[in-house]
């Protein structure tokens, strides 16, 4: 549990925050969850309300504003819309520090972070165990997709899931620590969770297209979480101890850029290691600050950095037609949109159609979609609906969480397109050369 | 209390009778600067049969009523009566008729604004009044406010698009006034009455409103002064020479340099005062219109004029009013928005007061707004946390309320009366004036249970 000056520090900062909120409303006009339940304490002015109410001791029911706080995607779409400029994520990833040191956190949560998540050898093993066990409980539904769902009585309930990869990608590579080639740049690669165990063919796209441009690579051995699992459900102490064992991880070698292929993963590092870290020692809070501003998406290194430029081709009758999914954690939290679709460019064999919404969150929300499948799966519908009416064969993302609820959604009404993460779509292209 | 919630849960479905004090605690506030008020029940219904039912069983056990759409009311007209019911209309949002002959279209009160305005767009047609809020406001609650906008000065407001309504009566019956005709004089206009009434008469089913052809051509552009005197003398002499701009805004320079800093739009911030300022109509006339707005507006001395010359830079043009208050919220915590409207004539004067009141009780407003029509936002920033600065607050609001009066002008332009503005009401109109209203509300509801304490108080 956190201890109380910790708390008191905390909640202090929220006071400052919250008065900010002039409570206008307008953020009813993006929040994904409100446009399916219409519901005041589902919208962020609703939250804010309900933490102010808390603040001023108006009534007293952390645990009801805590239920309500967890009916979030985290999406950012209110703050990116927000007119006084209302740091939501900032207050709502505190307000669930604070009420979760308060309440205590979930047993089952407590094992999950605790004795998994910041273990991640122990983490590791386990999954490879899951995924040769995983047969026993779903079959396969879609070969395109590469789908599976219960096969009886399942926990999964109507999902159609990824399952996890047969070879999780750290057992693929080796640790990697190779010096910079041609562009004379080295980076070092944050692999997160999703793409390791369960798009380890994006992990390969990223090393592949590395190589091609002559990027050293720092790759540690028994790479680990980001934390947002941990941070979400208000669990600073695992979220802290897998911030001090990313950094160690990571600042053994030095490298120029610290890149990942994860939306969700480079908004954590950029955006919430930071803000949590102010409570921490004078030495981690400089090391995640300099980790902070060297971490960038795969797609922003190699446009940015690289200087890859979509290429101009005539004849595309060819061309397979392809759409671009924008994830929140990139787009609103990071502002960065541009790039990957320029590097969507950059592959011949594509072109790109804009879907309807392409910055509409999908739903996924990470754990949001554990406790609320039927809220995230509506917002999915409306996602893969803009997605099936773009006309495309392939739609890609940047973000693996994207990708899981995209495909469950295209799976289950039975679409024939495909979806794949922006690098893997360049990554092709260089097989072609 | 029991067997009513039971009778609720009958007609609405369970899940549509929020009990628990939480979720009723995000109902006891609108975008107000006013004390919150906790409901005890809050209520969604799903369809107009429901609707009447509730009002109907609110009104048998005395239980007072307020209606809510997006709940962006800036004078505390959703903020319910303590202990009252919230009905939400947000689950009553079908547009069930756009009729592209007869030029109107049939919502249920729960339609958001700018939803309702693209789908008519989307059939080459027109619906004008934009309140701020547009993104968000149910037409329900445009109807209840007789909400207003940019476009006010040309189009009017929502007042001049109702064309029929189907309201429930205290007792939950079905009163029907207006036609689908142009022309209708088929007894009371009870529309008039209602328009505006903030949800103390009646709860809107069923609004008729009117549609007109979209204008084929429009032009912007943006005037930058160095003394405000000459932008607002300016306003008065535009309309003086009898040309009618779809827009007509205003903006100080504590707001242009606040919209700076956040936007960098590239507005110029030595400028005393901006106009911003939009025609429309037939090509030939907009070009001929525009002409004549950017020679006066040298004629009266602007530094400088920025006509927009594409679809991107008149966006532009509004991309930096629409800023406004978003960039002034953010220089302090609470942000208090008035409305007080002068005659168009009056509007130099009316700056110049709002000038000398800030500098009285030493605070810092922004002023920006709908020049045109007479309708200023005079923005106090403060922090309501801050005792003794908020008390001069309430003196400068008193004082902006007497100036304007004292020019002929009114309490409020477009954003109602409210809780916020009531006891303000009969320095404009008069004891008798009340004491009518008063005897029209007990006869229609006699149990005052239809958002009891608005606009004329208890």
């Amino acid at each position: 549990m956190s201890d109380m000056k910790h708390l008191a520090i905390l909640i202090k900062d929220l006071e400052d925050q919250l008065v900010v909120c002039m409570r206008c409303g307008m953020c009813q006009a993006v929040c994904p969850v409100f446009a399916e339940t219409g519901r005041e304490a589902d919208v962020a002015r609703g939250k804010l309300a309900l933490l102010d109410g808390l603040v001023q001791e108006m009534f007293k029911d952390p645990k009801g504003v805590n239920d309500r706080l967890m009916r979030c995607l985290l999406c950012g779409s209110c703050s990116a819309n927000c007119p006084s400029g209302v740091k939501v994520l900032d207050i709502f990833i505190k307000a669930r520090a604070i009420l979760t040191g308060y309440m205590g956190l979930h047993p089952l949560k407590k094992a999950i972070f605790r004795g998994m998540l910041v273990r991640p050898e122990f983490f590791n093993s386990l999954m490879e165990w899951g995924s040769k066990l995983q047969g026993i409980f779903v079959k396969p539904v879609d070969d395109l997709l590469g789908t599976s769902c219960g096969r009886f009585f399942s926990p999964l309930g109507d999902r159609h899931i990824k399952a996890l990869a047969p070879v999780a990608f750290h057992q693929m590579v080796e640790p990697m620590n190779s010096r910079p080639g041609a562009s004379g740049l080295k980076v070092g690669f944050f692999v997160g969770c999703v793409i390791d165990k369960v798009f380890p063919g994006i992990g390969e796209a990223v090393l592949r297209t590395m190589d091609h441009h002559g990027v050293g690579v720092f790759l540690p051995e028994d790479f680990a979480c980001c934390g947002i699992p941990a941070l979400s459900s208000g669990d600073t102490v695992a979220f802290n101890k897998l911030v001090r064992y990313n950094l160690q991880r990571f600042t053994a070698q030095p490298f120029d850029f610290l890149i990942t292929a994860c939306a969700t993963c480079t908004s954590t590092i950029k955006k919430l290691w930071p803000l949590m870290a102010q409570d921490l020692d004078a030495e981690t809070q400089e090391q995640v600050a300099a980790m902070a501003s060297k971490t960038m998406d795969v797609s922003q290194f190699l446009v940015d950095k690289l200087g890859i430029r979509q290429v101009e081709t005539q004849g595309d009758e060819k061309k397979v037609n392809l759409t671009y999914h924008d994830p929140c954690h990139l787009k609103k939290s990071l502002g960065v949109a541009a790039q990957p679709r320029t590097l969507l460019q950059a592959n011949p064999g594509y072109r790109l159609v804009e879907m309807l919404e392409a910055d509409r969150c999908c739903g996924m929300g990470g754990s949001f979609n554990l406790q609320h499948y039927d809220i995230s799966a509506a917002i999915g519908k409306r996602k893969r609906e803009n997605i099936e009416q773009s006309g495309c064969e392939v739609v890609a993302t940047s973000c693996p969480a994207c990708m899981l609820q995209i495909t469950d959604m295209l799976s289950q009404a039975g679409d024939r397109i495909q979806v794949k993460h922006a690098i893997e779509i360049y990554a092709e292209s260089l097989a072609r050369k | 209390m029991k067997a009513l919630i039971k009778e609720f849960e009958g007609v609405l479905g369970k899940d549509n009778v929020f009990q628990d004090e939480t979720d009723r605690m995000t109902y006891s506030y609108d975008a107000a600067v006013l004390d919150p008020a906790l409901p005890s029940l809050v209520l969604r219904p799903t369809s107009s049969e429901a609707l009447g039912k509730v009002v109907g069983l609110c009104n048998e056990y005395g239980l007072p009523l307020t209606v809510r759409g997006a709940g962006t009311n800036l004078s505390g007209g959703t903020i319910p009566k303590a202990g009252g019911v919230v009905v939400l209309t947000n689950a009553l949002n079908r547009i069930i008729e756009i009729n592209e002959e007869d030029l109107y279209a049939v919502v249920e009160p729960g339609v958001v604004t700018a939803k309702f305005a693209a789908a008519v767009e989307a059939k080459g047609l027109f619906y004008p009044p934009d309140p701020g809020s547009q993104a968000v406001s149910t037409l329900g609650g445009n109807v209840a406010e007789n909400a207003g906008g940019l476009r006010g000065l040309r189009y009017g407001v929502t007042r001049d698009y109702v064309m029929a309504l189907e309201f429930f009566d205290v007792n939950g019956e079905v009163v029907k006034t207006g036609a689908r005709t142009v022309k209708c004089v088929t007894g009371y206009n009870l529309g008039g009455l209602l328009v505006g009434s903030e949800g103390t008469l009646g709860v809107f089913d069923k609004i008729t409103l009117k549609l007109i052809p979209m204008p084929p051509a429009r032009k912007a552009m943006m005037a930058i002064f160095d003394d405000i005197n000459k932008a607002s003398e300016t306003v008065a002499a535009i309309i003086a020479h009898r040309i009618v701009p779809v827009t007509l805004e205003f903006m100080d320079n504590f707001t242009i340099r606040a919209v700076e800093d956040f936007s960098h739009a590239g507005l110029p911030v030595d400028a005393a005062a901006l106009l911003l300022i939009e025609v429309d109509g037939h090509p030939v006339q907009v070009e001929e219109d525009a002409e004549k707005v950017e020679s006066l507006c040298r004629q009266m001395g602007a530094m400088s004029i920025r006509v927009a010359q594409d679809a991107a830079e008149r966006d532009k043009v509004w991309e930096a009013r629409r800023a406004a208050l978003s960039a002034l919220s953010r220089v302090k915590p609470t942000t208090v928005l008035e409305d007080a409207t002068v005659p168009r004539s009056k509007i130099p004067v009316m700056i110049r007061a709002i000038e000398e009141i800030a500098k009285e009780f030493n605070l810092t407003i922004g002023t920006f707004g709908h020049a045109g029509d007479g309708n200023l936002h005079p923005t106090i920033l403060t922090d309501r946390r801050n005792h003794e600065e908020w008390e001069r607050v309430e003196k400068a609001i008193d004082a902006i309320f007497d100036r304007a009066l004292a020019l002929g002008g009114t309490l409020s332009g477009e954003h109602g009366i409210g809780m916020a503005k009531s006891r303000f009401l009969e320095k404009e109109t008069s004891r008798a004036t009340i004491l009518y209203s008063r005897r029209i509300k007990a006869a229609l509801d006699p149990k005052n249970i239809l958002n009891p304490g608005k606009i004329i108080g208890e």
